[in-house]
């Protein structure tokens, strides 16, 4: 049979990111995908040696829109343990909340995208509608909707008062009795479980081969966690990985929508938990330069994310490198489309949250 | 054609950023800002789009296919760069394969700036993109 190559972006509508994709089909399976990056690399391994290291995070932020404040955090949680500064409590219970909020909105925006897609664009405005809520709460909270800038080395630049924080909860737990509406159509929708039931199969043994991170290896049933290791006050919180077991597309939906409700619960935990008051410390400053190396990991939306960043005693890093769960999904990703119908390619590619230039960086 | 002067259909591309502000102008489409009701358009062809929203600092790698969108795009048509990347390379302006704007790629018709752009400024933007074709319009007529 003659075979065909159908190139998949840069610029294709079913994602706002230019991902290249050569598909090679045999009628109408695909037999091969051969991704090709690099629309979006900036050189960020390079720029630490131009901007110096108490800028840098703001660069490392705008890594990438989508999980911008655990990329500021990674980066922050990384220089302190380099430098040895202790983060006061209040400061690191304020990031674990914003980073759990930060998830919520994550895989809200995930799942319109989805939804869209697989050409639900009723879901998709409706999921985006609640989104906006949370943004509202971060601009509230931090000034800025998508880049929060809130992270410093050794804490965190503005505090969120005891009721604002009630505040907050309730809000979330208002939202999160409101989507269970929308929760259930994902559920339930027959159109949908035609459409991803069954799609993309991961087993379990392929999840381990190809090393998937994050919500793709919960999926496959791999309970699997970067913040079961307790790092950033995730220690004092009871949580449970979620997971399902079917290791389809569906299922991967399904594991978002379950997050969303762990993170607002822990949310509350935090809120329980943190030292209340006014005029709580937020910040230790760091004195003098970073001098030596260090390995961070966080559980990012999309999965696990490690940092590498190696000082040398300058205002500029020697290295600084991501790895980004986007980056760890592709290999799964590949080995998911071969194989698959043309038409199931969007829907593959989109369930494992293709964050791009998380990636490229 | 005065009869779709104000209907006009986008086209966005991402142009190397950070997606802050590509995930900005989906919100535009959403239904807290809804830009639909005003008749401006989400597609995905070129050859449809009237407006060309770029967003991002363009590297090199990225130069051709952002040239070769807007060569696709029918005339009279109009480049809004959103965000700060796109109009002077921003934040990323520093790294060593970055253009430093779109406007060093193709010219730009408006520039709504912000990091990421706010859906507010970028609706501005496309209302002052609608004013530059229907200029651009008048002049070809």
């Amino acid at each position: 049979m003659r075979r065909t190559t159908i190139p998949f972006g840069p610029q294709h509508p079913v994602l706002p990111e230019p991902l290249v994709l050569d598909l090679i089909l045999e009628d109408e399976k695909v037999i091969d995908a051969i991704p090709t990056i690099g629309y979006i690399h900036r050189g960020l391994e390079m720029m630490v040696e131009r901007v110096e290291y108490t800028e840098m995070g703001f660069v490392v932020e705008r890594i990438c829109g989508i999980c911008s404040f655990m990329h500021g955090m990674g980066y922050c949680v990384s220089l302190e343990s380099i430098m040895n500064v202790e983060v006061p409590e209040r400061a690191g219970w304020l990031r674990l909340i914003w980073a759990e909020i930060s998830r919520i909105q994550s895989h809200l925006l995930w799942l319109g995208l989805g939804a869209d897609a697989f050409g639900f664009e009723n879901l998709f405005m409706h999921c985006w509608r609640m989104r906006e809520q949370i943004l509202d709460i971060f601009e509230k909270t931090t000034g800025g909707r998508i880049i929060h800038s809130v992270n410093r080395i050794g804490g965190v630049k503005r505090d969120i008062s005891d009721s604002e924080l009630a505040a907050i909860l309730v809000q979330l737990q208002e939202l999160g009795e409101a989507f269970k509406t929308t929760a259930r159509v994902f559920g339930t929708d027959p159109s949908i479980a035609h459409r991803l039931g069954g799609v993309g199969v991961l087993s379990m043994e392929d999840a381990r081969a190809v090393d998937a991170v994050g919500p793709m290896a919960r999926a496959s049933g791999i309970a699997t966690d970067t913040r079961l290791i307790g790092a950033n006050f995730y220690d004092r919180i009871e949580l449970e990985p979620v997971t399902e077991t079917a290791g389809d597309c569906l299922a991967r939906v399904v594991v978002r929508l379950r997050e969303i409700d762990q993170s607002i619960d822990i949310v509350r935990q935090a809120i329980e938990k943190m030292p209340k008051g006014e005029g709580l410390p937020l910040e230790n400053k760091p004195r003098g330069n970073p001098n030596g190396e260090v390995f961070t990991r966080l559980e990012q939306p999309r999965g696990e994310v490690l940092y590498y960043v190696k000082a040398n005693g300058t205002k500029n890093l020697e290295r600084f490198r991501a790895r980004t769960p986007t980056f760890a999904n592709i290999p799964a990703m590949i080995k998911l489309v071969k194989g698959c119908d043309l038409a199931d390619v969007p829907n593959i590619i989109l369930t494992i949250d293709p964050c791009i230039s998380c990636t490229e960086r | 054609m005065s009869f779709f002067s104000r209907s006009p259909w986008i086209l966005h591309y991402d142009g190397s950023s950070c997606n802050g502000c590509d995930i900005e102008v989906l919100a535009c489409l959403t239904p807290l800002y809804d830009v639909e009701r005003f008749g401006v358009l989400n597609t995905g062809n070129p050859k449809h789009a009237d407006i060309l929203l770029v967003t991002g600092s363009v590297n090199e790698r990225n130069i051709e296919i952002v040239e070769n969108l807007y060569r696709q795009m029918p005339d009279p048509k109009v480049v809004v760069a959103v965000g700060a990347c796109a109009c002077s390379g921003g934040i990323f302006a520093r790294a060593y394969n970055i253009q430093g704007g779109i406007d060093k790629v193709i010219p730009v018709d408006v520039y709504v700036p912000g990091c990421a752009a706010r859906p507010e400024s970028i609706i501005d933007g496309v209302v002052q993109g609608i004013a530059a074709l229907e200029a651009k319009r008048k002049k070809t007529a």
